[in-house]
């Protein structure tokens, strides 16, 4: 159990982050991973009164307050019909109702936890994270290289129009999963030079940390071209470069199986619902993994 | 009947539902001391010294405890009836320490801080010695789990600590080697089923203080109250004179209460400081230092005629017991003595065990109790041998299966009075659709849908040893109280047997209050464990009112005798439940009159208290078959349909008798395919939360259809048998025979989980 | 530090210590409805409202709550006691150690969708474990409740 002898809410983010500068303070998110922590620090800091709950929406994006709760993510109409179900789909099986209540969309993206479906979905996003004096900061970036005393403010996702899918494979409904992916497809990613990206597929609970995957138009037309098994091996072929490992939920082998699974359905389902046929020609196929600090 | 076979709402149902503080820590006295213990962080060591001088420094810290301070005389923590079978190789802190989680200190301070922080400063130094991990290598190791030489068996199980035995035993009929070989198809397999946890949602907890007359007050979650008065007696050495336990209500047992596990170190501390105290279980304590299933390796081989008649059955099983031998002995009886019963043909069987010791975290008593263990190894082997067959297993179990009358050789000779087994399969097989659907069906995209089928059986009470008793009273305005031993921990057993004892005394189950269970009040009961209650106590309930009735009917003539000269005797009286009446005048009295007149003048107590104890343990038995879906790229399976039907002979109430069945068929559903016990090589439990240990959500375990066919059990209740155990025993052998029907293999390891069945799939 | 909330209406002030969980500061405060059944956060025991939604009280501070509304069961006996009867017809409560923080959180759902399907009611409640009724006879309480209610109820 997390001890600790101050419990301050900050009056601003400035103020937040004055006091976040030293060792032994600790931002407070939804406290769920923080609480089972066995350790003591002296002061935990409060974002609660600083309005970073609830969810804005501008023409180009939706601006998510750190502290806006899982469960209002799964329930935001917008985000549900942008992504197609899938934002919904990657928290319903996060424990349960109150446990989303209380998890906040700052703390799934501050802790970076290898088993997170939140992060997972995001990266899948084009989303930023936007730190006090970081300022914005592409989710990959983040995701990588985190941050240790700044303050997450909120996160960004930008309005796309791309189709998404999101799959994971859990022991029980509401277990971390044991691999998760989640898939877009769509123009429009600012990628690497050269490279024409028309989709992105993030492996998550590898059981690392989740990591996203170009799909090269290339790629994805040849895939689109292929029929059903031919379609699995590619797939099946991309996930292959995917770092797994093993742990108390399942083995490398496993996981690296499923890597390919889900990616397959994922694309099915992004692409064409779930059912579609193949269409357009095949192109080689290539993967690259997207390298940090392209996109920035 | 108007109480028995009606589906009363538990006596204390709107309390639990409405959060009334009626469970341990509700009632604990603020002023307890807060208990802890220190436990150790290696699997086999010695404890070469302990420092306690920092710890005690820690501001409200009352006393510290380590080995030096306890008594010297062994005891087991077993729940059962003296003497135990379980051997006595427990103290209260030994300074040899044999798993992971083993007390090394007990801590006791004003809060739970203060606690901790001096948890964090008792300094122990360990020897650390090697550890036995694996229990196929126990027997015989040179790591010796027991060494000691105050180590004790009081039973002859068959126990030898300097061979790491806990017990062990060959039984059988016939020659089975012989029958085997003529028979024209054997199937065999070693099947592997692990510790899983009870996981009640109430962890272990008690409290303890001193009452006016010095006694030491125990208020236990517990199944056992009597048992927990002697083991406390022989563990702290003090007289059961001393003593009183009381249980209030239970957040859950399944068993791992009815072994001593958080009661001894309260105890110890408020026999020793004088003050109240209690300890409460962490859920990583309760799933790491507590008394889950005997993991059990079944080696099983049955052969059978080329028509399908089962010839000979032959049953090896080797159990880990863990660090301790609580319920080692006596569980693995079960997982041949409650499984091939199920079988009526065969010519000869063998059952052969050893159960040993390990540097694991002690086994203890689940629902099913070996028998869930022994059943998904004959009931695959069986469903392999209709593979090999090529037979229908309904067909080939409705050639084979145990049927009333049949005497049952590996039950111990006992006749099966009451089963309608062979009804219960039929009745199973229509309610999942068998012919239609067996064995599978493929659904496109990769997924499969199969169905697997099994049978149970399990006992009611241990004939011979336990004992039920009743205590019932009749109270002014005629109401009765009902007073047992008998622990309800949520099964509805108060309410039972007050349905029980208002159909003898033809009233309402209203006008009967329970009581219970306190070992200063009741009469003596054994306590909740081994299906017992419905059939042992319940005969004991309908015996005391029995002779209740007599004594009313007495008094009521004795008081026509005054009131108007009527010349009329007890056994004349028509009793209809609130009025006696005296046919030949048509005078009356009420119950009401008779209470009021065994308070004034009386010479005679309207209490009677019967014990009972049955010479036979009737076998309820069932069936369950499951249809899934199971998708063959990812292993998943996913559970559509599960159906029962059970005979536990009469229901005394169809509602319980239900919700107990669906209850354990999703506990066997989750020890089927996902509660894991895993231990790293250093001999930690891995698994040592609801975060890391699964149990089934409700959106795992797809829909239950229960059903019931009941026979008529001469000896028990109202015809009743049990039904708290048996219904966990049919999830893993019909899962294990869905998932080889979809996929044509079969997973003799539990839990099949879904990276077992991808991989395998892919291995094929 | 000290805190003042509205604890099932009331107003109460408390001093407690920082670290202190919302659970213990309840059960201090005499809600002894509200069980602790696991350190992860994942029974659902402890369920209790917070401005309305149903949060898991061993996973919030006590800090957190100054200045919010804090309801348990104590304070819902009445809805506790109308919905609770229909478990009850089941014998679905059976320990009943899981039931506060069930029964808490089905009123949460009620509030929410008045009329859920089967399987909105098991994604709803999937955060509520028992061990004892295999859940299948909560569902037929909670439905045969939700019919009740659609028919006008007695309320």
């Amino acid at each position: 159990m997390l001890k600790f002898r101050e419990y301050v809410r900050a009056e601003s983010l400035e103020d937040a982050y004055v006091r976040n500068q030293k060792k032994s303070a600790h931002i407070l998110g939804g406290m769920l991973w923080l609480k089972m922590q066995n350790r003591t620090v002296q002061t935990v800091i409060d974002l609660s009164d600083l309005g970073l709950s609830g969810i804005e929406e501008t023409e180009e994006e939706y601006r998510i307050g750190a502290m806006t709760s899982l469960r209002e993510l799964e329930l935001h109409k917008g985000l549900d019909a942008m992504t197609g179900g899938a934002v919904r789909e990657s928290l319903r099986h996060i424990v349960g109702v109150q446990f989303r209540n209380l998890a906040t969309v700052g703390g799934s993206i501050f802790g970076r936890f290898g088993f997170s479906d939140v992060l997972t979905m995001f990266l899948a996003l084009d989303s930023w994270v936007e730190l006090y004096h970081g300022g914005l900061v592409p989710m990959e970036r983040f995701a990588a290289e985190g941050t240790e005393n700044d303050i997450l403010v909120r996160v960004i996702v930008k309005k796309e129009k791309r189709r998404y899918a999101y799959l994971s494979h859990r022991n029980t409904k509401t277990d971390f999963p044991v691999m998760a992916c989640a898939v877009a497809v769509g123009e429009g990613w600012r990628s690497g030079e050269g490279e024409r990206a028309a989709g992105r597929a993030v492996f998550g609970a590898t059981p690392a940390r989740a990591r996203s995957y170009e799909l090269p138009a290339e790629w994805l037309e040849r895939f689109q071209g292929s029929g059903e098994e031919e379609r699995k091996v590619l797939a099946a072929e991309l996930a292959s470069v995917v770092p797994t490992g093993s742990n108390i939920r399942a083995g490398k082998e496993f996981r690296s199986h499923l890597a390919g699974i889900l990616l397959y359905r994922g694309l099915m389902e992004a692409l064409y619902g779930g059912s579609g046929q193949a269409a357009g020609a095949g192109a080689p196929a290539c993967l690259t993994e997207e390298k940090e600090g392209q996109r920035a | 009947m108007k109480n028995v076979n009606q589906g009363i709402h538990k006596k204390d149902a709107m309390a639990l539902l409405m959060g009334k503080p009626v469970y341990m820590d509700d009632l604990a006295p603020r002023d307890c001391l807060i208990v802890k213990v220190l436990r150790s962080p290696h699997a086999n060591a010695m404890i070469q010294s302990v420092k306690t001088d920092a710890a005690m420094k820690v501001p409200g810290i009352a006393a510290v405890y380590t080995w030096e301070d306890v008594p010297a005389e062994r005891f087991t923590m077993a729940g059962q009836t003296y003497p135990e079978p379980s051997p006595y190789d427990r103290l209260i802190l030994d300074r040899h320490v044999r798993y992971v989680g083993d007390p090394v200190a007990i801590v006791a301070g004003e809060t739970e801080d203060a606690v901790d922080r001096a948890l964090k400063l008792v300094k122990v130094q360990y020897e650390v010695l090697p550890a036995i991990l694996d229990f196929r290598t126990a027997k015989d190791n040179e790591i010796l789990v027991h060494p000691e030489d105050s180590w004790r068996s009081l039973c002859p199980v068959g126990a030898d600590n300097k061979r790491n035995l806990c017990a062990s035993d060959v039984s059988g009929q016939g020659d089975v080697d012989a029958v085997l070989a003529e028979c024209d198809v054997v199937a065999e397999g070693t099947y592997h089923t692990l510790a899983d946890q009870q996981a009640m949602m109430e962890t272990f907890r008690t409290c303890c203080y001193f009452d006016a007359y010095g006694r030491l007050n125990i208020l236990s979650s517990t199944q056992i109250v009597f048992h927990v008065r002697r083991i406390i007696s022989n563990a702290l050495g003090i007289p059961k004179s001393k003593i009183r336990v009381v249980k209030p209500r239970i957040g859950g047992g399944f068993g791992a209460k009815q072994t001593v596990v958080s009661e001894i170190f309260p105890a110890f501390v408020t026999w020793k400081t004088g003050r109240p105290s209690k300890m409460i279980f962490s859920r990583t304590e309760s799933q790491t230092a507590s008394t889950p299933r005997h993991e059990m390796e079944v080696s099983v081989r049955v052969g059978a005629t080329k028509d399908g008649i089962i010839q000979a059955i032959d049953v090896y099983t080797l159990s880990n017991t863990g660090a301790y031998g609580e319920h080692g002995p006596t569980t693995v009886g079960l997982s041949g003595h409650k499984s091939i019963p199920l079988y009526g043909t065969p010519r000869a069987y063998r059952f052969a065990y050893d159960v040993v010791y390990t540097n694991v975290m002690s086994a203890g008593a689940y629902r099913g109790y070996g028998a869930t263990q022994g059943i998904f190894a004959v009931e695959s082997a069986v469903n392999q041998l209709a593979e090999k067959l090529h037979m229908d297993p309904v067909e080939l179990r409705l050639k084979n299966v145990v049927r009333q009358g049949d005497v049952m050789p590996a039950y111990y000779g006992e006749t099966a009075a009451s089963c309608t087994l062979d009804q219960c399969l039929m009745r199973t097989a229509e309610m999942i659709g068998w012919k239609e659907k067996f064995p599978c069906r493929d659904m496109g995209n990769g997924k499969v849908r199969s169905v697997g089928i099994a049978m149970a059986m399990q006992g009611s009470g241990i004939s011979g040893v336990d004992v039920g008793s009743a205590s019932i009273k009749l109270n002014e305005d005629g109401y009765y109280t009902l007073t047992i031993g008998a622990a309800d921990m949520g099964t509805g057993c108060d309410t039972i047997l007050a349905q029980m004892a208002a159909e003898c005394l033809d009233c309402s189950t209203d006008q009967i209050t329970v009581y219970g269970a306190d070992t200063d009040a009741s009469p003596y009961d054994s306590g909740s464990y081994a299906s017992s209650t419905t059939y042992v106590t319940g005969k004991a309930v309908e015996r005391a009112c029995g002779k209740l009735l007599e004594k009313m009917e007495d008094k009521a003539a004795e008081l026509l005798r005054a009131r108007y000269a009527a010349d009329v005797s007890g056994a004349e009286l028509e009793f209809d439940g609130t009025r006696f009446l005296d046919p030949a005048t048509g005078e009356s009295v009420t119950l009401t009159d008779l209470g009021t007149a065994s308070m004034c003048g009386s010479q005679e107590a309207l209490q009677v208290t019967e014990t009972h104890s049955s010479p036979v343990s009737p076998p309820p038995f069932m069936a369950g078959a499951v249809e899934i879906e199971l998708d063959k790229e990812t292993g998943h399976v996913e559970i559509l349909d599960y159906a029962a039907v059970v005979d536990c002979g009469t229901v005394i109430n169809p509602n319980l008798a239900r919700v107990q069945t669906e209850g354990g068929i999703v506990q066997g559903i989750g020890m089927a395919l996902y509660e894991n016990v895993q231990y790293d090589k250093k001999g930690h439990m891995m698994n040592n939360s609801f975060m890391q240990y699964k149990i089934p959500t409700r959106l795992d375990m797809g829909r239950l259809q229960v059903e019931f066919e009941s026979s008529y059990e001469p000896t028990g209740p109202f015809g009743a048998k049990s039904i708290g155990e048996i219904v966990i025993n049919t999830p893993s052998p019909a899962i294990a025979h869905a998932i080889a029907n979809a996929t044509g293999l079969w997973f003799k390891e539990l839990p099949i989980t879904s990276e077992k069945i991808a991989m395998g799939l892919l291995k094929k | 530090m000290k805190i003042s909330l509205v604890l099932n209406g009331k107003n109460v002030e408390a001093l407690i210590s920082d670290d202190r969980l919302l659970i213990d500061f309840l059960r201090d405060h005499g809600c002894l409805s509200v069980k602790r059944g696991c350190e992860s956060s994942n029974c659902g025991l402890c369920t209790v409202f917070m401005d309305d939604k149903p949060v898991l009280s061993c996973s919030v501070l006590a800090a957190r709550a100054d200045g919010h509304r804090i309801d348990t069961l104590e304070g819902l006996q009445k809805e506790a006691e109308e919905f609770g009867a229909f478990i009850a017809d089941q014998g679905a409560e059976q320990c009943g150690f899981c039931n506060p923080g069930m029964v808490m959180n089905a009123i949460a759902m009620f509030r929410e969708n008045p009329d859920p399907t089967d399987d909105e009611i098991r994604e709803y409640l999937a955060g509520n474990l028992c061990r004892c009724s295999g859940y299948e006879g909560q569902l037929r309480g909670i439905r045969a409740f939700i019919e009740y209610k659609k028919k006008g109820g007695a309320s």
